[in-house]
């Protein structure tokens, strides 16, 4: 089987996010740039259903200079080849606009399964796969804690408000998947140095045959207006508490202060 | 001016009204005509509940279909509804099920979408939404281009309200089509967490992995028992399998506003403020003096939290 994963380049999550006042876009060149943790669990079940199927992986990415690194990086995981789509139009993309990018490598590629993370770490909205999946006319198996494909169907168990349910599609077909699917392997210095051999073609919007005018902030429909820094200054009260346990008189002087108790 | 038209896509709990879904009817009332959209079967009490809440009108499609089949059946005749009835917003809530509809509605209709909303208002004609990044960015987005906008609002945005109207039943009878039934639902299973429900308890007590051991989970649930709140959680000990998924904290899992909200043993990434920095007061206890939490605290406790959280305990339990 041929199984596609999209994977996102982002800016490191420990740090706070920053926008740029200008162009009112996040500030993406801030401190390292890494594979988007949660992407990291899509490119493990990638690669354990082809080890246990055989086949073919793929991780594609949008993305601008610099994604390369997520890309060998999901190589060096185990990922066979991948695709960058890198083109100065596509900055400012939102989700209809970035959907529609990958959208137009993964019709091309026709592979039985997609793989995304259910959201990425940075914008999180959660809406590219669905939007994705709506595009190319695939069915959407969402929020995966674990996943089995047999012959042409693939079935998962997925998160509900109050536990799970299980659901089954026929292939091909979109997965998102959640952190509990599976423990992402670590790459081996074998693997990073073969990564740095493998297949990382870089397209653009015009070999995509997308219209430039649908793609990046030309298509994005989504348009931010203002962008405000709120810096919430608490007035924190800090007491040490040196092991005896005394601070909880004050914890109990707070809980009556406000009622509590 | 026409009344502005807003639809609020409703899922269920439980066979009522999803409680996310009736705090939308809050702004969908303030911005025009509250119109709930229910495509599930449900029983008569549930469609009524939409109108005590504050819909004018519901539209209910009750096809089993929308129950067997995920997604696609749904956002199928979601959009051909808005094009024949042509609402100006649509409001989701944020749960799993929501999701999926308002993704695939996105690609469908090729407009434009906002996710993790906090607040939405008319300036004029123009829609504005308020959307927080991170712990210290609040931006203000709109859509353009036409259609209508499709709007996420992140949960207790709004407070649920019981006006006591009824409303105007419009059944949906649109046949589905069969080839959108292509994701079964082939088995539900309930795993209820145990206590009060941590989206609805107003006091939470958290742990994260300053707690030590999964054993010491048993120290915050002495002391939530005894504040009559609920037990949450860092993702980092949900990884762990210290306590279920249901429990966990954050941008990945529930969003809470408690009233009350203790911080025990929590670093506070920005991942786990992103779900609970909404909460009206917060205590943190920690070892490390620097660590994050304390900057969104109102009382510090610089200390070993496996210590003091069972003081505290038994401290109350003599008040
Ligand atoms: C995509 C993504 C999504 C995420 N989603 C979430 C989410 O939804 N929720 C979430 O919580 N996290 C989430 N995270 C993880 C988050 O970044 C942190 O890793 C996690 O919150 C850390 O958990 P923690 O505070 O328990 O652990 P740590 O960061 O390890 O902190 C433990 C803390 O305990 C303190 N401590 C140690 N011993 C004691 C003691 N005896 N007494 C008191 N304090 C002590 C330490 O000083 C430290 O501050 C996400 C991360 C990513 C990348
Ligand atoms: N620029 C991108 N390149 C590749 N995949 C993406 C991109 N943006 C989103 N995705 C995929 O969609 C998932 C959800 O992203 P989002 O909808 O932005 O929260 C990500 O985890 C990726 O799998």
């Amino acid at each position: 089987m041929k199984v596609c994963v999209c994977v996102k380049h982002i800016p490191d999550p420990t740090m706070q996010m920053v926008v740029d006042p200008g162009t009112k876009r996040l500030i993406r060149d801030r401190g390292q740039s890494i594979l988007d943790p949660s992407d990291e669990f899509s490119v493990e079940t990638a690669l354990k259903l082809v080890e246990e199927h055989g086949g073919e992986t793929v991780a594609i990415s949008m993305g601008p200079d610099g994604a390369d690194d997520a890309l060998r990086r999901a190589m060096a995981m185990g990922i066979d080849r991948a695709t960058l789509i890198i083109d100065d139009a596509l900055a400012g993309s939102d989700v209809v606009s970035t959907a529609r990018a990958l959208a137009a490598v993964l019709k091309n590629e026709q592979p039985d399964l997609v793989i995304c993370a259910t959201e990425s770490t940075d914008a999180y909205t959660g809406m590219v796969p669905g939007t994705l999946a709506e595009l190319l006319d695939l069915p959407l198996v969402s929020f995966a804690r674990s996943v089995t494909v047999d012959g042409s169907s693939i079935s998962a168990q997925q998160d509900t408000e109050s536990g799970y349910r299980t659901v089954q599609a026929a292939l091909p077909a979109l997965l998102t998947v959640t952190a509990s699917i599976a423990e992402p392997r670590y790459p081996s210095f074998k693997g990073m140095m073969q990564a740095k051999k493998k297949q990382l073609e870089r397209i653009d919007v015009a070999a995509l045959g997308l219209d430039a005018s649908s793609v990046g902030e030309a298509g994005a429909r989504e348009k931010v207006l203002a962008v405000e820094q709120v810096h919430q200054e608490k007035q924190v009260r800090t007491v040490v508490d040196d092991g005896s346990g005394d601070s909880v008189v004050e914890i109990v002087a707070f809980l009556k202060s406000i009622q509590v108790v | 001016m026409a009344t502005r038209r807003i639809w609020v896509w409703t899922d269920l709990s439980g066979g009522m009204p999803h409680r996310l879904s009736l705090e939308l009817l809050v702004p969908a009332r303030a911005l025009g005509s509250a119109e709930a959209v229910l495509l599930r079967p449900a029983s008569s009490d549930a469609v009524s509940a939409l109108g005590e809440y504050g819909a004018a009108v519901v539209y209910h499609g009750d096809d089993a279909a929308y129950d067997e089949y995920i997604a696609d059946p749904q956002a199928t005749t979601l959009a051909a509804l808005i094009e024949s009835e042509q609402p100006d917003v649509i409001l989701f809530p944020s749960t799993f099920a929501a999701r999926d509809v308002q993704a695939r509605l996105v690609g469908k209709l090729g407009v434009g979408v906002i996710a993790n909303a906090t607040g939405i208002e008319y300036d004029g004609d123009e829609l504005r939404v308020t959307v927080p990044y991170g712990a210290e960015t609040v931006a203000s987005v709109t859509v353009e281009g036409g259609g209508p906008a499709i709007v996420q609002m992140r949960p207790k945005s709004f407070t649920a309200d019981a006006v006591g109207g009824s409303a105007e039943v419009r059944p949906v009878s649109m046949p589905v089509d069969s080839s959108t039934c292509r994701v079964k639902v082939l088995e539900n299973v309930e795993q209820s967490a145990e206590g009060p429900n941590l989206e609805e308890a107003s006091i939470i007590v958290s742990g994260g992995r300053g707690i030590g051991k999964a054993e010491n989970f048993a120290l915050l649930e002495a002391l939530a028992h005894q504040l009559g709140g609920a037990v949450g959680a860092s993702r980092a000990v949900v990884d762990a399998g210290w306590i279920p998924y249901s429990h966990q904290v954050g941008q990945t899992g529930k969003t809470v506003k408690p009233d009350l909200y203790i911080a025990c043993g929590i670093s506070g990434a920005i991942q786990h403020i992103a779900g609970m920095g909404g909460s009206k007061r917060i205590i943190a206890i920690n070892s490390d003096p620097e660590a994050p939490i304390f900057e969104h605290a109102d009382l510090g406790i610089v200390g070993d939290a496996q210590v003091v959280v069972p003081k505290l305990t038994e401290a109350l339990s003599k008040l």
